[in-house]
């Protein structure tokens, strides 16, 4: 009985976070008066293919997907090498201003974007990057926080596994590659899929470096979609499913890495 | 054997040089800079030093000072609900009583994934006062709709409802993971003594979970004090700057009235209120890290 009520009440938790993005997926394949009517939409309606098609005229839905996918894919490649070569070198090896590095690249931790984000701003804007994607991309190579995920995996890796390779003849770009990456693979995936969510999510930034329609990310695209587009919201929710419903089926297929890389973060702090 | 380039004792120094690099371009050098910058006035060529000025006017600009008690009212009511509601969220994920634990588990968290437009435009809807689904599902139980985004008092309540929407279930996860941790043999030997449920929950679980509960209360609070997301997509801070918050107020200044000193003055304001919650936390938890 009580384990009944119990799962009652978490089902209602369930409910009411999921529930959103089930009516939103539904509204999504509505028309605009139907998503204002009188009841919420709960069921299939028969405009998803209108709407898609009317975002595409709007935004260029597929041309801003493409650009998307191309930022975020290559800002997380790099950013996860950036990671793993950093986290390597503080986990599992002595060199000169190891501490102090590692303690000033935490700290940031702390800083709000608010403070670094003008400077950027004023560098790209010199450099003549402003409206191009190294001016998304460069400035989120170096992430504090995958930096220390990958340090406080690595040094659950014995050293003697690294020194039998080592010893069998193997050159430290060998070890890397050969010894290291394969044991890390959990902890990478759960980085790659951290920022591969982070980039597809960003908003401010690429707002403010971001001029033409042509080079939007989608959530810029959205944003603007949302100012001119008041008067029609079924499209609005194509875009924004679109936005959304990636990448919780990305972290459906890679929720286990996800859950216990982000709990190695927060619970060895 | 041939030399090579790469030797166990400077192999570290070519790992680390990447991320020296970004972290010397994009994050020591801007906020140096921002320090500079909030010293100064104007923009490009005609930006001039100004010392002071860009601070004294933050101290008398009663705007900074409506933001600044926006944010901490918002701190003070919703870190509270929104860790009390996890923790109770945890226990209940934790418990052996319930059916289906890891699929309630994977629902609370998705919303942490959400993007800022995706779910600004997704609450933006979910409020609306004639046909949002929030006014919708209170009607059923005889509520008359709320004017979620229009009024001063209720505009605060979404936002401490939306954040607690977002963040909850991250949160429940992370307790979840320290609740597992805890040794089965303390609840044991509690039971033999006669301990119950409430007795253990209060001598046993908190005391255990001391750690997990600091580190969350910190970073929800740091979290909330750049709070930025909700109010830019929901309410854009008003009505009436009733949802004004500091971070939003900085983004303002800076990029909508381009005045970078000013809106740098604000970012350090803004730093050192985080620093001062960095510092109250490194003293209760002893200095341990």
């Amino acid at each position: 009985m009580k384990g009944w009520l119990l799962t009652f009440a978490l089902a209602a938790c369930f409910a009411l976070c999921v529930g959103p993005f089930y009516w939103l997926t539904m509204a999504a394949t509505h028309a605009n008066a139907d998503i204002f009517g009188a009841t919420p939409t709960f069921s299939p309606g028969d405009q998803l293919g209108a709407n898609t098609a009317k975002l595409e005229e709007s935004i260029g839905l597929l041309h801003v997907l493409g650009n998307t996918l191309l930022v975020a894919t290559v800002q997380t490649s790099i950013a996860l090498v950036v990671a793993l070569l950093a986290g390597y070198a503080f986990a599992k090896f002595e060199f000169r201003g190891r501490n102090a590095f590692f303690v000033l690249l935490l700290s940031t931790l702390v800083i709000p974007g608010g403070v670094t984000i003008i400077p950027i701003f004023e560098m790209m804007n010199d450099l003549g990057l402003i409206d191009t994607f190294p001016a998304l991309i460069l400035p989120n190579l170096t992430v504090p926080f995958g930096i220390f995920l990958i340090r406080q995996s690595l040094q659950a890796v014995p050293d003697e596994l690294l020194d039998a390779a080592r010893v069998d003849g193997a050159g430290e770009l060998r070890v890397l590659w050969r010894v290291v990456v394969p044991v890390m693979r959990p902890a990478l995936a759960a980085l790659a899929v951290f920022l591969f969510l982070g980039a597809w999510n960003d908003f401010l930034w690429p707002l403010i470096a971001l001029r033409t329609p042509e080079m939007f990310t989608l959530p810029v695209a959205l944003a603007t979609l949302q100012g001119l587009a008041r008067t029609d919201f079924g499209q609005v929710m194509v875009g924004t499913a679109i936005s959304a419903l990636p990448m919780m089926i990305l972290f459906l297929i890679l929720q286990k890495q996800f859950i216990s890389g982000l709990l190695a973060g927060a619970t060895k702090g | 054997m041939t030399a090579r380039l790469l030797t166990r004792r400077n192999v570290p120094y070519f790992l680390v040089l990447p991320a020296l690099l970004g972290f010397v371009c994009f994050k020591a050098y801007p906020i140096l800079a921002a320090a500079y910058i909030s010293l100064t006035t104007g923009a490009g060529a005609a930006r001039s030093f100004a010392g002071l000025d860009n601070y004294v006017r933050l101290v008398n600009d009663p705007l900074f000072w409506t933001s600044l008690g926006n944010t901490a009212l918002i701190l003070v009511v919703q870190v509270p609900i929104m860790l009390i509601l996890a923790l109770l969220l945890a226990l209940g994920l934790n418990s052996k009583l319930v059916r289906l634990r890891a699929l309630w588990r994977l629902g609370v968290f998705m919303p942490s994934l959400t993007g800022l437009v995706a779910y600004g435009v997704m609450f933006s809807v979910i409020l609306s006062k004639d046909s949002g689904l929030l006014n919708w599902l209170l009607g059923l139980f005889g509520v008359s709709p709320i004017d979620w985004l229009g009024s001063p008092f209720w505009a605060r309540i979404a936002i401490v409802i939306a954040l607690t929407w977002h963040y909850c279930g991250y949160n429940a996860v992370i307790y979840l993971a320290g609740l597992q941790s805890i040794a089965k043999e303390l609840y044991e030997a509690a039971m033999v003594d006669g301990a119950g449920a409430v007795r253990r929950f209060w001598s046993i679980t908190v005391p255990q979970l001391r750690p997990i509960l600091l580190l969350t209360i910190v970073l929800s609070a740091i979290g909330t004090l750049q709070l930025f997301d909700e109010p830019f997509v929901l309410t854009g801070g008003g009505p009436d700057n009733s949802t004004l918050t500091i971070s939003l107020y900085l983004y303002q200044n800076g990029f909508r009235y381009f005045d970078f000193g000013y809106a740098s003055a604000i970012a350090y304001a803004l730093t050192l209120i985080v620093a001062g919650f960095g510092l109250v936390q490194l003293k209760l938890t002893g200095g341990r890290k």
